[in-house]
């Protein structure tokens, strides 16, 4: 098998040493096959070097393969090949024109291992290579990388592709990038001082680094030039500092309100202390791991799907657990917070305890679908996506629970039980019934609150223990029994809590949060909004 | 009031008992076993990590009897759960001692829960074998510490950094959860930075609380510290829980490890397992031991594990081989003593030498602590690791740290005759201080 495969292989490489057009690639092959003698990392990226300096596209592909961790040695006869992982085994993919070449056990190759430093090699040779792409992102991430990795060498090819760029802001990055190789070129100074006023127009964190190292190795009108350019950035970035510091608060606001807005239910209007609310919300995310698990083994297709089918499931399972805690535990001990609070915590405890039985206690992965991963930019501030989507996610569950509570019939008993149990149940509203259907209420919204921040926390039994302080703190800072309190209360928190760290670290600023917490209770026991209810007279 | 008392009082037992059919029961005594305590815990927020350690060593424990047990006996685990509850572990350790009349426990996990139990040990006179790497500045008659000392892990992988291999890093950001193990080497980094000419505005020092879960500032920062035109890196003592949605908030913020690493001394196969990994391919991790490492002596243990446990997608950990590693310790020190009596066998551990899963051996020193390869590895897509730096030889475990004013003339020796664990080289008296 080896043998025909060889003699065919060697057919192959003599057709091509027969015609001239493929002599460049029969010298590319001729040092790709370095790599299966390259014994340490520095001899790897001498071979990544000499490749990327043959300047042939071709290249892009074994080298990408060789960033990724997919560029293998085949023991036997030391060739080099893409290696594709497909069950069990390896299917060998020639390195220059990645058709298949044939398959191989795990054991019968030897991965090339890559690091960081060589990584960083690879990126920087193939930034130069993707200059001439036909895709204009391909183009985009050529002048990142070359604007980032600054060379003298850089200049001529970067010439060559601002004058032959037709979109205008591919053309613009394609400047910068010549501007930085400028800056470490020997250029004159009036080059450099151009150069210095082009990158500083650019005014991110990048320039700002790059600005930076020119500061610091060149003199005269170009260091001053720079300085200049350095306190420009920096004041601009101020300001985006702090419209990145509300950001963030906001969105920690919104998974406060998340985790919360279940909370203001159970306990903001039953006036029921459930410690077991956290786990609610952990029974919501592992939910979310079960659908996404059955989806990755029968459905791969429907991944990006996986958290909407979760919403329901979730909210099934947490309400219908809510249910059974109401009627076998918390009805026998309405008007008694003391022992409500010692029962649900010792159901917290065993739905803790049952999962980690049942799943294990270590974490479970729960994927991010692709809507859900990384970031862009509005000006200077980094927005994630996941954090964003979980933001419309908050408000989305808010409104429809405002809904719920001010415009059906149910919200109306469910008020009305608030108010005046007694008075209630005179008209004929089966007060017990609304009191379990209000709890499942709860509990489901925790629950689906669990599949949101299954996208940002950990899946494991501990996931409620974190959020149920937090909750509690929003609940009762807001105003019990006030949903917009609940709102007010999240989103006010989060963005207090997101100034003071920059400044006092996340650990003093959390306790300076909850001092001032102290203080505004003191101040005004029923919170921001304070509502007559149950639980005030109570 | 709705309820009956009775109707209550009913539910609570009901729950007591599936509470109690939860937890492990320990055997009732037989005199022809020896009994070996295993302290880890089985529930609340360190269950994560321990209850692993727990069925490694249950596992140990049933190959060592299929064996043939340990001096004609049969071994027999004692399990018991102290819930992470520090004083608790206390109160477990006393039990496992004087009811359970224990020969040896292997347990602990976090600095505090070890600090709790070391008076327990030395008044009852008992062993304790440590499996997690902390902070050093400690070195107790009645603990071996099988984990890596700062100098088995910190130093190394600042070093590694440092070289050009490692892409010669100029600034580095701390990054630890804020308690004693973090605060500890962080504050030794420091000073070993300091001493390696690292100025102290290219150091920058952070701390977040246990199960921190909203990184974006914490993150952004790493950032904008990185952006100073010279190569950065974040060294992260992040325990636990914190560092899932720390690694989701490093990718989704666009941070690659080609450009910012992080190196992490508590991110193992096994948090890695929760993790979607293809962002954070290159990240790094400092250790003693990987899964992937390729030696038969591994292929064995993860094969026996897989099948103890069964299940082939759980992983293996350093913490798991540290035990590995000390409990052959313990029973070859038994096999040469003869006896299992607490004295004799602290006397027979120094000086052990036993095979571990990297293809070397380690032997423990007088000080109580192990030799070990320090290795360093590349998280890839897989949520393995990828060995790209492995120290020549074992590094001896060093408890007092020569970096710190307080511990730096510090030694221990645990034989005979100067029998101290922090003898002081400058005033040539037994009883320095440390800096806890």
């Amino acid at each position: 098998m080896i043998l025909t495969r060889a003699i065919g292989l060697t057919l192959l490489l003599l057709l091509g040493m027969l015609s001239p057009s493929n002599a460049a690639e029969a010298d590319l092959r001729a040092i790709i096959a370095k790599f299966a003698t390259a014994s340490n990392f520095s001899a790897t990226e001498a071979v990544v070097r000499e490749l990327a300096a043959t300047g042939d596209t071709a290249v892009e592909r074994p080298l990408g393969a060789l960033a990724e961790g997919d560029l293998y040695v085949r023991k036997a006869d030391s060739l080099v090949f893409i290696g594709k992982a497909a069950g069990g085994s390896v299917e060998l993919l020639d390195p220059l024109s990645g058709e298949k070449s044939g398959d191989a056990a795990k054991s019968e190759i030897t991965k090339i291992k890559v690091n960081n430093t060589l990584r960083r090699a690879i990126r920087d040779a193939l930034g130069t290579l993707t200059l001439g792409a036909k895709d204009p992102a391909a183009r985009i991430a050529a002048a990142d990388t070359m604007f980032r990795t600054p060379d003298a060498t850089n200049i001529e090819p970067l010439d060559a592709a601002v004058a032959s760029e037709t979109v205008a802001s591919v053309k613009a990055l394609l400047e910068q990038a010549r501007a930085a190789s400028v800056l470490v070129s020997d250029r004159s100074e009036s080059d450099k001082l151009a150069a210095v006023a082009l990158i500083g127009g650019r005014g991110d964190r990048n320039a700002l680094s790059l600005l930076t190292a020119v500061e610091a190795n060149s003199e005269g009108a170009v260091k001053d030039a720079a300085t200049a350019a350095i306190a420009n950035i920096n004041s601009t970035l101020a300001l985006w500092d702090a419209g990145q510091n509300i950001w963030y608060g906001i969105s920690l606001g919104s998974v406060l309100l998340l985790a919360a807005i279940g909370l203001a239910i159970t306990f903001g209007v039953m006036g029921v202390i459930n410690m077991a609310h956290g786990e609610m919300v952990m029974l919501g995310a592992y939910t979310t791991f079960v659908v996404q698990e059955v989806i990755r083994t029968s459905f791969p297709g429907l991944f990006d799907w996986s958290l909407v089918i979760a919403l329901p499931l979730a909210f099934s399972v947490a309400a219908f657990v809510g249910l059974l805690i109401e009627r076998g535990v918390i009805r026998f001990l309405y008007g008694r917070p003391l022992e409500t609070l010692l029962a649900t915590w010792g159901v917290s405890l065993i739905l803790q305890q049952a999962v980690r039985t049942i799943f294990g206690p270590t974490n479970q992965e729960v994927g991010n679908p692709s809507w859900m991963s990384g970031s862009f930019y509005i000006g200077q501030l980094a927005v994630t996506w996941n954090r964003l989507w979980i933001l419309v996610f908050a408000l989305g569950v808010f409104a429809v629970l405002l809904y719920v509570m001010k415009r059906t019939p149910w919200g109306l008993q469910m008020r009305a039980v608030t108010a005046n149990r007694r008075m209630a149940a005179s008209m004929g509203i089966r007060t017990p019934w609304v009191d379990a259907l209000t709890f499942a209420l709860g509990s489901g919204i925790a629950g689906i609150a669990g599949v949101a921040l299954s996208q940002i926390d950990n899946v494991s039994p501990n996931l409620g223990r974190g959020y149920i302080i937090d909750s509690f703190m929003v609940v009762v800072f807001g105003g019990v029994g006030n949903l917009w309190g609940t709102l007010v209360g999240a989103f006010s928190l989060g963005i207090v809590n997101k100034f003071l760290e920059p400044y006092a670290g996340a650990v003093l600023g959390k306790i300076v949060v909850l001092v001032l917490i102290i203080l505004f209770i003191q101040k005004r026991p029923r919170g921001l909004f304070a509502l007559k209810g149950r639980s005030v007279e109570a | 009031m709705r309820g009956s008392f009775s109707t209550i009082t009913k539910m609570f037992s009901a729950g007591a008992v599936t509470a109690g059919l939860l937890m492990s029961v320990p055997a009732r005594a037989a005199d022809d076993t020896i009994k070996v305590g295993i302290l880890h815990s089985l529930s609340g927020t360190m269950a994560i990590s321990e209850t692993t350690l727990k069925d490694a060593m249950l596992m140990l424990i049933e190959e060592q009897n299929a064996k043939g047990g340990l001096l004609g006996k049969k071994l027999e685990a004692v399990v018991v759960d102290p819930a992470s509850n520090w004083p608790l572990f206390a109160e477990k350790a006393r039990e496992l001692i004087s009811k359970d009349k224990v020969a040896a426990v292997f347990g602990c996990w976090t600095s505090v829960s070890r600090k709790s139990v070391l008076p327990v040990f030395s008044e009852l006179d008992n062993i304790l074998f440590y499996p997690v790497q902390y902070e050093g500045e400690e070195s107790e008659r009645n603990v071996f510490y099988t984990g890596a000392a700062p100098n088995q892990q910190a130093i190394p992988a600042v070093d590694y950094l440092m070289s050009e291999d490692g892409g010669s890093v100029k600034r580095w950001v701390l990054e630890g959860t804020d308690y004693v193990y973090p605060r500890t080497t962080n504050k030794i980094l420091e000073a070993y930075l300091k001493a390696k000419g690292v100025a102290a505005e290219d150091i920058m020092v952070n701390y977040t609380p246990f199960g921190f879960s909203d990184w974006q500032t914490e993150v952004a920062a790493i950032k904008k510290f990185g952006s100073a035109g010279k190569k950065t890196a974040v060294v992260s003592t992040v325990n636990g829980d914190a560092n899932v949605p720390f690694y989701k908030e490093l990718g989704n913020q666009g941070i690659k490890a080609e450009d910012i690493p992080v190196m992490a001394f508590s991110v193992g196969e096994e948090e890695l397992a929760g993790l979607d990994t293809a962002p954070l391919v290159g990240h790094l991790a400092a250790w003693n031991y990987f899964q992937s490492i390729d030696t038969p002596e591994n292929a064995k243990f993860i094969a026996d594990w897989h099948k103890f446990i069964k299940s082939d997608k759980r992983t293996t950990n350093d913490p798991m081989e540290a035990h590995y590693v000390g409990f052959n310790m313990w029973v070859k020190a038994v096999e040469k003593a003869g006896t299992i009596e607490p004295d004799k066998v602290i006397d027979a551990v120094i000086g052990v030498s036993v095979p571990n899963l990297t293809g070397g051996y380690s032997t423990m020193m007088p000080n109580h602590h192990i030799t070990k390869p320090v290795l360093i590895g590349e998280i890839q897509a897989d949520g393995q690791f990828e060995t790209v730096s492995q120290t020549p030889g074992p590094v001896m475990g060093d408890e007092w740290s020569d970096y710190l004013a307080d511990s730096k003339d510090l030694i221990s020796d645990w034989r005979a005759p100067l029998s101290c664990g922090n003898f002081n080289v400058a005033t040539g008296k037994c009883g320095g201080k440390g800096t806890n």
